[in-house]
């Protein structure tokens, strides 16, 4: 007869005992997988300063997560590559020649006060990266919104490793050849004194707005068509869904061509909303963060809608040039809400959570 | 700015009415508790607390003149669910949570006294005199009354058994 | 359905998982029949609801599927002996559990004979050549009395489901031949060789619950089962054989239901509420045996499989063979496994120990490697809402999760803990790998323990108060009882003092002077 035998906790193995093969990791991996034709083509357009940016933003991130894991008394995660990818796109959405303080604030700003004072992975609720590039937006404007024109690194005017090195730690004035507006930001400031849109595209002291991205912008602003393809990969590897991609787009561009189609003069055409500032980034990579997204389908093409058209109303409207990390977390605030009221039907039950009627055939 | 000083005053003092107004026409009644906490309590009346009853742990609790954690036998779920209707700070570190017990007679040892079947609040125990007595395993509520009655310490507390029907999965635990 | 419904399925429905089948070599071994064991360990719950009553002692000699204990209540099912013995021990046995507490079962020394009982003894079922002249209340004796219980793995009393059936009109039989859990092919191997019992079976059924027409839902990944059904079924036209997509759960009746008939279970309701009844290939075959031949349901198929066994098949087991024992018939074990399961991968149970019986509800054990084994280190939700697309019912496992993490059971209610069928898609699909259906199963047990508890509470409550009154009426009725006796008193003395006056005694002072 079988002796009696009690299983402890430690032993105990709940079903199911197969497992579809995902991970925290590979999901990560794939994202940056996405990203980075873009970013190599972002870093190769502005440079050895992008490229400093680049890394030291990434840098302070990881250092940060490890950081404020320790001080929990955690065991720091960093394998599993979510400071990694934050770091990356709060980088896509910096100007390329910023400072190296304006990364490490950035870092600190993302992970600490976005992520980890949270909770950690998945209990923060807004995205860590727009609320880092918002506070440092709103904190060191004039940095923020320094833009240049393309450096393409194989270019002779292109400064050297070493000269990279000295604007990205020196923070030089940056000469007037070299300085420019992005396209948004130039729309803005010539609205702002007068000039309708029309003019001031005609006009010579106009940015560059070429469409396969040799233009004006923050590093992930240019390779619109490259983050484009991208985004199609994460959608086909079934990372995020087609719902909020979809709707961030619909949202900037349905009000974006009722608006140009009225008067052209006064507001941007639907191209130059969808292939500026980050609407593609923010449209595949940012809106979709899994975190501070609705759990629904629905939910998601709400959310999506909204952070289209919040972009829309603050890029024409609002203050500030670009609208996509406001709008984000505009409507970060507002995901609880939508999950709150957007459920999926229980099998079996109607809508309002009522069970069917019983029905004879 | 005399106008501008005149009308936040104004403002002010005239919101201010309308709040004092509001606290004293839509305040909320304290609602009787008492007898839905008592629902809460294990209702044997065994006195462990040290109040007279289960009512008289509740309205001491209410007060504030004992903590959510008084009854033993209700150990930490009483104390959890009495400290969640009543919106009460909880500290759960010295409650003994050694979980559902049932008193045990031991046999050999029972003289037949008597005396614990008196004191039982549930007549859980079957005996007569000089017979050995038995606790009915789904009466005995674990008030520990009858434990020091007894005069050859025949009684003993032990967990409940657990069966196949009642197990139930424990919570993960993530390391 | 309304536009939101309609715009929702053109969307497309990703409920479910698609695993891999893992089902052959061992789908194509044939069938091999397990020769009785010298010992039988036989549970006396191995169904839903109430366990049996023994009605045997420890010495007595059974037959062949003689009754050994007898239902309890409305939903209980009788056991019956595997096979002619001695009653060695009726005691604590380990159970086929994951806790490895112990259940209680009857243990039966075999004789060797393996003899049937007689048809004339008491209390054996009686023979059938047309079932269809039979009363269906009839053949739902019948089937109760011969211990069918569902064979699909959740065990519920057949005999209960077909009587039932008879109240509630049933329209449509529904055959559950989807058996959607990896590494099992018990059904599989049923429905390609015994189609023609099957079909025999689903006609008594029809005609024991009076529906129009059966169908019979088989997964596309059983191509010749599907042939075979289909050949058996040919010329019945209440019959039609219905191949399904394969994927994970299609083989729980109300995902079954819906993809069949389009038609939803009601929540917290039965499918007999919209005039439909789920059988499995194997309950059928059982209830045919019992009809048509008076055999209880005393041996089963199960699925020998998993990495780690050496030959993996089907075997046909009586009922109480110890799992280890079964598993050295099949060849034994090419390694120690990762894992011992009672049932698949997604539903099943992990087993303490390989000396647990197979019961009526066994449809495989796996012994898996650590490769096919998930292992699980959970990493924190990252909210990506895979389980979400999963789910079958339409729930959120996520947010249920949380709650019950925080122990807000209420909260994991309200969003649909009571709906949940714990199928294991979440968990499958989560890619953080925390164990979701343990904390679904976690918090339906505790919701029950307090159900359990509220319920004592309101007893002890009514024991108090009954205490009270005891007490009362026993100081009542002494207080009554000094009283009379103190009025008989009075009364003597007031007889004895009449008593006195009318026959006067010489006081002693005046004998004295």
């Amino acid at each position: 007869m079988s002796e009696i035998r009690q299983i402890y906790a430690g032993d105990l193995i709940a079903s199911p005992h197969a497992h579809g093969g995902g991970s925290v990791g590979l999901t990560m991996r794939r994202v940056m997988f996405a990203l980075t034709p873009a970013t190599l083509f972002g870093l190769w357009l502005y440079g050895w300063p992008a490229i400093n940016l680049f890394l030291i933003t990434i840098a302070s991130c990881l250092l940060f997560e490890l950081l404020s894991q320790r001080l929990m008394g955690q065991r720091p995660t960093l394998g599993d590559g979510s400071a990694l990818l934050t770091g990356w796109l709060l980088a896509l959405t910096m100007p390329p020649w910023a400072p190296w303080w304006t990364g490490v604030v950035g870092g600190f700003i993302a992970i600490v006060v976005g992520k980890q004072v949270f909770g950690g992975l998945g209990q923060n609720l807004f995205n860590p990266a727009m609320v880092a590039r918002v506070a440092l937006l709103v904190s060191f404007p004039v940095v923020m919104t320094q833009w240049v024109a393309p450096q393409p690194l194989t270019a002779a005017a292109s400064p050297s490793f070493v000269e990279g090195m000295r604007i990205t730690l020196t923070s030089p004035a940056v000469p007037d050849a070299i300085a420019s507006a992005s396209l948004l930001g130039h729309a803005k400031t010539e609205m702002s004194r007068g000039i309708d849109l029309v003019h001031a595209f005609a006009a010579p002291t106009a940015p560059a707005t070429s469409s396969v991205g040799m233009r004006t912008g923050s590093l992930g602003e240019g390779a619109a068509l490259l983050l484009l393809a991208g985004g199609l990969y994460l959608l086909f590897a079934g990372v995020i869904g087609w719902q909020t991609p979809l709707a961030v787009l619909a949202g900037i561009a349905l009000p974006a061509a009722i608006a140009h189609s009225v008067d052209p003069a006064h507001y941007l055409g639907v191209a130059d909303h969808l292939l500026s500032g980050a609407a593609i980034l923010g449209a595949f990579y940012i809106a979709t963060d899994y975190v501070t997204s609705p759990n629904t389908a629905i939910g998601q093409l709400l959310f999506g809608l909204g952070v289209g058209l919040f972009t829309w109303i603050i890029r024409t409207w609002g203050g500030y040039p670009e609208g996509m990390a406001f709008a984000v977390l505009l409507m970060n605030a507002l995901t609880p809400v939508i999950d709150r009221y957007v459920k999926p039907r229980i099998l079996g039950r109607r809508r309002d959570g009522r069970e069917l009627e019983p029905v004879q055939s | 700015m005399l106008a501008a000083t005149l009308s936040l005053t104004l403002l002010g003092a005239l919101l201010g009415l309308l709040l004092g107004i509001a606290g004293r026409f839509f305040a909320v009644e304290v609602n009787p508790l008492n007898a839905e906490i008592e629902a809460l309590m294990p209702g044997t009346n065994c006195g462990q607390c040290g109040f007279p009853g289960c009512a008289g742990a509740v309205s001491a609790i209410i007060e504030g003149a004992a903590p959510p954690t008084c009854c033993p036998p209700g150990g930490k779920a009483v104390a959890t669910a009495v400290a969640a209707k009543l919106g009460l700070a909880l500290d759960l570190s010295d409650v003994a949570d050694k979980g559902p017990q049932i008193a045990v007679v031991t046999e050999e040892i029972c003289i037949g006294c008597c005396r614990c079947l008196k004191v039982c609040p549930t007549d859980a125990i079957v005996g007569a005199a000089k017979q050995i007595h038995n606790v009915l395993r789904e009466a005995c509520t674990g008030c520990e009354a009858c434990v020091d009655r007894c005069p050859t310490e025949a009684l003993t507390m032990h967990p409940v058994p657990v069966t196949l029907q009642h197990w139930v999965w424990p919570k993960p635990v993530f390391a | 359905m309304g536009f939101m419904e309609r715009f929702i399925g053109k969307v497309g429905s990703h409920w479910g998982v698609h695993p891999s089948d893992h089902k052959r070599p061992a789908a194509d071994a044939p069938v091999r029949k397990m020769p009785m064991p010298a010992r039988l360990y036989v549970p006396l719950l191995q169904h839903i609801g109430a366990a049996a009553r023994p009605i045997v002692l420890v010495g007595q000699k059974v037959a062949k599927g003689q009754a050994i204990a007898e239902p309890q209540g409305m939903v209980s099912a009788t056991i019956h002996a595997p096979t002619s013995g001695t009653v060695s021990a009726i005691g604590e046995i380990v159970a086929p559990h994951p806790s490895g507490l112990p259940m209680l079962a009857i243990t039966i020394d075999a004789d060797g004979e393996d003899r049937w009982i007689a048809p004339d003894a008491p209390g054996a079922l009686p023979s059938c050549a047309d079932p269809f002249a039979l009363d269906p209340m009839e053949i739902g004796k019948r089937v109760a009395k011969a211990g069918v219980v569902g064979m699909g793995g959740a065990a519920f009393p057949s005999a209960v489901k077909l009587t039932g059936s008879l109240r509630a009109k049933i329209s449509t039989l529904i055959v559950n031949g989807g058996e959607c859990e990896p590494y099992l092919s018990c059904d599989d191997r049923l429905m390609r060789d015994r189609a023609a019992d099957i079909v025999d079976g689903i006609r008594i059924a029809l005609h024991a619950t009076g529906a129009k027409e059966a169908l019979v839902g088989i997964e596309d990944n059983k191509p010749e089962a599907i042939a075979a059904m289909q050949k058996a079924a040919a010329g019945i036209p209440a019959v039609t054989v219905r191949p399904v997509p394969a994927r994970y759960p299609m083989g729980s009746e109300k995902q079954l239901i819906l993809v069949l008939t389009g038609r939803e279970v009601p929540a917290m309701g039965r499918p007999s509420d919209i005039g439909i009844l789920v059988h499995n290939v194997g309950t059928l075959v059982a209830i045919r045996a019992a009809i048509r031949f008076g055999q209880p349901l005393i041996s089963r198929l199960v699925t020998l499989n998993g990495g780690a066994m050496r030959a993996p098949g089907n075997l046909e087991v009586p009922i109480g063979a110890l799992a280890d024992a079964v598993i050295a018939f099949a060849n034994g074990l090419k390694e120690e496994p990762a894992r011992l399961l009672m049932g698949g991968p997604m539903m099943g149970m992990q087993l303490p120990d390989a000396r647990v019986p197979i019961v009526k509800g066994t449809s495989g054990i796996l012994a898996l490697t650590a490769a096919e084994a998930a292992e699980r280190q959970p990493e924190p939700c990252i909210r990506c809402g895979s389980c979400v697309k999963a789910c079958p019912v339409g729930l959120l496992p996520l947010e249920m999760s949380r709650r019950i993490a925080s122990a807000d059971y209420d909260g994991a209610v309200d969003f649909g803990l009571k709906d949940c069928v714990a199928c294991g898609c979440c968990a499958y699909i989560c890619p953080a790998r925390i164990p979701l259906v343990q904390y679904f199963n976690h918090a339906k047990g505790e919701l029950s323990a307090r159900e359990r508890t509220k319920l004592r509470a309101e007893a002890t409550k009514k024991l108090v108060v009954a205490r009270a009154e005891r007490i009362e009426r026993e100081a009542r009725e002494k207080a009554e009882a000094a009283a009379r006796r103190k009025a008989e008193r009075d009364a003597a003395k007031k007889a004895a003092a009449e008593a006195a006056a009318a026959n006067p005694q010489p006081t002693t002072e005046e004998a004295e002077s």
